[in-house]
């Protein structure tokens, strides 16, 4: 059906041009085309051209406006996502990547491989013991600025394992978050929705990320000398990069 | 109309008796369990006792090691079986002192013990002599206390290093050795690790010299959650959490079967077909994202398959979503049934996924188009992580990795659940050994599964209005006797999920272990890879079809 249509539709284009202009072909006649595309982006016949910023404009292709909010707009209708997976949450977020949920639709469906190409970064997941200092080691390796979308219960609060002997009790512990998609785990709907807030908090230069108490990578000569530091001192070096928890203090 | 029951024939039966002669006087105390006679011996005896099990009364499979403290003792259990009838099992009770607690380590007759010991160290704090490699393994290696002992305080500090990641060429450089190897770390967080696997690679040149998944990264104290949790309502969430692939409700099978043969409850026929179907539908999802995530760990099919696999996960999702309620985490199973019946207008249901199932065929065929027979796939997986038939049976491997190395092993068969003796569908083996078969497998199980769907459809559209009986009756509480223990499993997506509890008279069991497939399938992977270059590692790893949340619990 579509090619039937289409097929018809060139046709009638090549009659009505023959009989316009007499039988030049098509191709050749560029300035005609070159005038057609002029008048089809200034006076709106064809779609294509005809954005919505474009109207707003009118026919001059110029725009004034503040360096800081243009940036802020890049900034959030481009987003480059880290592809970092935990738990659960993370098959939920493949799906809102993936067909039917799409959201590169919004400027935002950039997977990166790398935490050195990315500006944003879902955390999808339980955060436990061992894995809280890479998180933040990659983190830290992601250029500003950037950003952090907690995904589900689990990045809030440790959600259904928050009692649990080895679980971070959310990703704030570790890193600074801007949204948090709560469920367990979150419809990619309500994943898109939080995407989607986050670009117009970016876009409107507001962002301020929340940390509540920062686990530190510090040096494990760095920490204060107590009964279990003492205990490790002869497993671990004093140039050790180590994450101290105070699970006591926890929430 | 039913599947063909595998021919258990040629397979000696042992009766406990003969089993105690047998084992002689290294037997020092008999047990009973609910799945199978308990031997208690000594803590210095166990390779012997092992050792006359396997050879002489083919008791193959090690499926699980169970570690606990009592107030009195601890205690290690084995729990074995055969690969060729798993309906005979032995628990074999190892004792260990409590003060110091030490026990001889089974790896020398299992290799699967490996890792199951390891884990019992570290979450229980058993010794084991002997053992090659006495570590840690799903905690920091700097971690005080073993968490599911009687004394551990959860509120002490705890200090973890980042030292697995260090510069390893730096050492290599100073020790001006003549070695040509190389060390590699790929992951935690990495595309090709399915999730935050950690693995600590030698390297010559392209060839893997030696590999050791370092695992962890997700040990979310599943086992401890469900010990502080009720049996009759708050356990069962928790399940869906493991193979979180959409595996939801085969992992709540897991945990109904083992409760419900403890608390001795009936399931009504109908529920059981709900279950059976939802099973089926869970499988197919499940082994739908291993297809694509192979496909993109081969060639890096971001494009087609992957988004193909997940367009197929999406209808199935859908269906589910009717069904339970839920996309993921279904919650759907309760102890002597399912929470609710098919949604209404059944009519709809029905039609929809009849639709799913029409359209199946087509889908199947274009994965095949795509996948099996591209001849970039073949040359990447023909021949390439070959896991002959014994190691995979030492290392207890189970599962569609079980299948591909032509063992003829699926519990929805072998040791009958549910509703599967009653359908027509086959046990999918093949003997290639390779990445190959174990793709083959999963995609010929998809087939399979869709046969086993269609015929509960059929069954639950002619079901009688007034007999659809969705749950036996089950009372508020549950609090099964005390120093009750049982060991039951179900054929997860990735093979054997197995559960062993222990109660002790209250509502909630004193022992909750899980028995991970992904766990003991994961151990074979140093073995498919040692030789082999590194992009096959990686396909082997991808065929393994892990997932770290079950691997980690
Ligand atoms: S929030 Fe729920 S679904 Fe998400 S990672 Fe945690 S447990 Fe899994």
């Amino acid at each position: 059906m579509d090619n039937e249509s289409a097929g018809f539709g060139a046709k009638d284009r090549e009659t009505e041009h023959m009989s316009s202009d007499n039988q030049q072909p098509f191709v050749t006649d560029s300035s005609n085309v070159a005038t057609d595309t002029r008048e089809a982006r200034l006076a709106g016949q064809d779609d294509r051209f005809n954005s919505r910023l474009r109207e707003a404009f009118g026919s001059s292709p110029f725009i004034l406006t503040k360096f800081d909010k243009f940036m802020n707009w890049v900034r959030g209708s481009s987003m480059f996502m880290l592809q970092f997976g935990i738990a659960c949450c993370s098959i939920e977020m493949m799906h809102t990547y993936a067909v039917k949920h799409d959201l590169d639709r919004f400027g935002a469906g950039v997977p990166r491989a790398s935490p050195r190409q990315a500006d944003v970064i879902i955390i999808p997941g339980t955060i436990v013991s061992k894995f809280a200092p890479r998180m933040k080691r990659v983190y830290d390796q992601m250029p500003e600025p950037k950003f952090v979308i907690g995904m589900g219960s689990c990045t809030i609060s440790g959600g259904p394992f928050q009692e649990g002997y080895n679980v971070v009790k959310g990703a704030e512990e570790v890193i600074p978050v801007d949204i948090h998609v709560p469920g367990c785990p979150p419809r990619p709907e309500a994943l898109i929705y939080g995407v989607a807030k986050l670009q117009e908090r970016i876009s409107n230069g507001e962002s301020a990320p929340v940390v509540v108490k920062p686990y530190e990578l510090e040096q494990f000569g760095d920490l204060e000398r107590d009964e279990i530091v003492d205990q490790l001192s002869k497993e671990i070096d004093t140039e050790d990069l180590v994450m101290r928890y105070n699970w006591a203090d926890s929430p | 109309m039913s599947v063909e029951l595998p021919d258990t024939t040629g397979v000696a039966e042992q009766s406990p008796e003969e089993i105690a002669d047998l084992l002689g006087d290294l037997v020092i105390g008999r047990e009973e369990h609910l799945n199978a006679p308990g031997f208690v011996i000594k803590p210095d005896t166990v390779v012997e006792t092992l050792k006359r099990l396997r050879d002489d009364a083919g008791f193959d499979h090690l499926s699980c090691v169970t570690a606990q403290e009592y107030e009195d003792r601890f205690e290690s259990i084995y729990h074995l079986t055969k690969f060729d009838d798993r309906t005979q099992e032995v628990s074999i009770v190892v004792p260990a002192d409590k003060e110091n607690p030490v026990s001889q380590s089974a790896n020398e007759v299992f290799r699967t013990a490996d890792w199951h010991e390891r884990e019992a160290y570290d979450l229980v704090g058993i010794n084991y002599d002997e053992h090659p490699d006495h570590r840690r393994i799903l905690l920091p290696e700097t971690w005080q206390g073993h968490p599911l002992g009687k004394d551990y305080d959860q509120d002490q500090p705890q200090v973890v290093p980042l030292r697995e990641h260090q510069n390893p060429l730096l050492e290599d450089q100073q020790a001006d050795n003549q070695s040509e190897t190389m060390y590699l770390n790929i992951g935690p967080h990495h595309p090709a690790t399915h999730g935050v696997l950690h693995i600590k690679a030698v390297l010559d040149g392209e060839q893997v010299v030696d590999l050791e998944p370092d695992i962890g990264y997700l040990h979310r104290c599943e086992e401890q959650m469900c010990q502080s949790s009720t049996y009759r309502y708050q356990i069962m969430p928790y399940p869906d959490r493991w193979d979180y692939i959409s595996a939801g409700l085969l992992n709540e099978w897991a945990y109904a079967r083992v409760a419900e043969d403890m608390a001795d409850i009936e399931v009504p026929e109908y529920a059981q077909i709900i279950r059976t179907m939802g099973a089926e539908l869970c499988r197919m999802a499940a082994h739908f994202l291993a297809l694509g995530t192979f496909a993109l760990d081969i060639y890096g099919d971001f494009t087609a398959l992957f988004m193909y696999s997940i367009r197929d996960r999406e209808k199935v999702q859908n269906i589910l979503e009717d069904l339970t309620g839920q996309r993921l985490m279904f919650n759907y199973f309760r102890l002597g049934g399912v929470v609710w019946d098919l949604p209404e207008p059944r009519e709809d249901f029905f039609e929809n996924v009849r639709d799913f199932l029409d359209e199946l065929p087509t889908a199947l065929e274009e994965y095949h188009d795509m996948m099996t027979s591209n001849e970039i796939l073949q040359m990447r997986t023909v021949g390439t992580g070959v896991l002959p038939p014994e190691v995979a049976k030492s290392y207890g491997a189970t599962g569609p990795v079980a299948r591909g190395s032509g063992v003829d092993y699926d519990l929805r068969r072998d040791d009958p659940y549910g509703y599967y003796e009653n359908l027509d569908w086959d046990v999918v083996t093949e003997d290639g050994c390779d990445n190959y078969s174990r793709l083959l497998v999963r995609m010929r199980e998809v087939e399979q599964s869709a046969k086993i769907v269609e015929q509960c459809i059929d069954l639950l559209e002619d079901w009688p209005e007034d007999e659809r009986n969705i749950q036996a009756n089950v009372p508020r509480t549950i609090k099964p006797d005390d120093d009750t223990e049982i060991y039951r499993a179900v054929e997860g997506a990735k093979g054997e999920l197995g559960i062993y509890m222990r109660a002790d008279g209250t509502e909630k069991p004193a022992r909750f272990k899980i028995r991970s497939p992904c766990f003991s399938n994961l151990q074979t992977l140093p073995e498919m890879s040692n030789g082999e270059y590194v992009p096959d590692a990686i396909a082997s790893l991808g065929s393994l079809d892990i997932v770290l949340g079950e691997v980690d619990r």
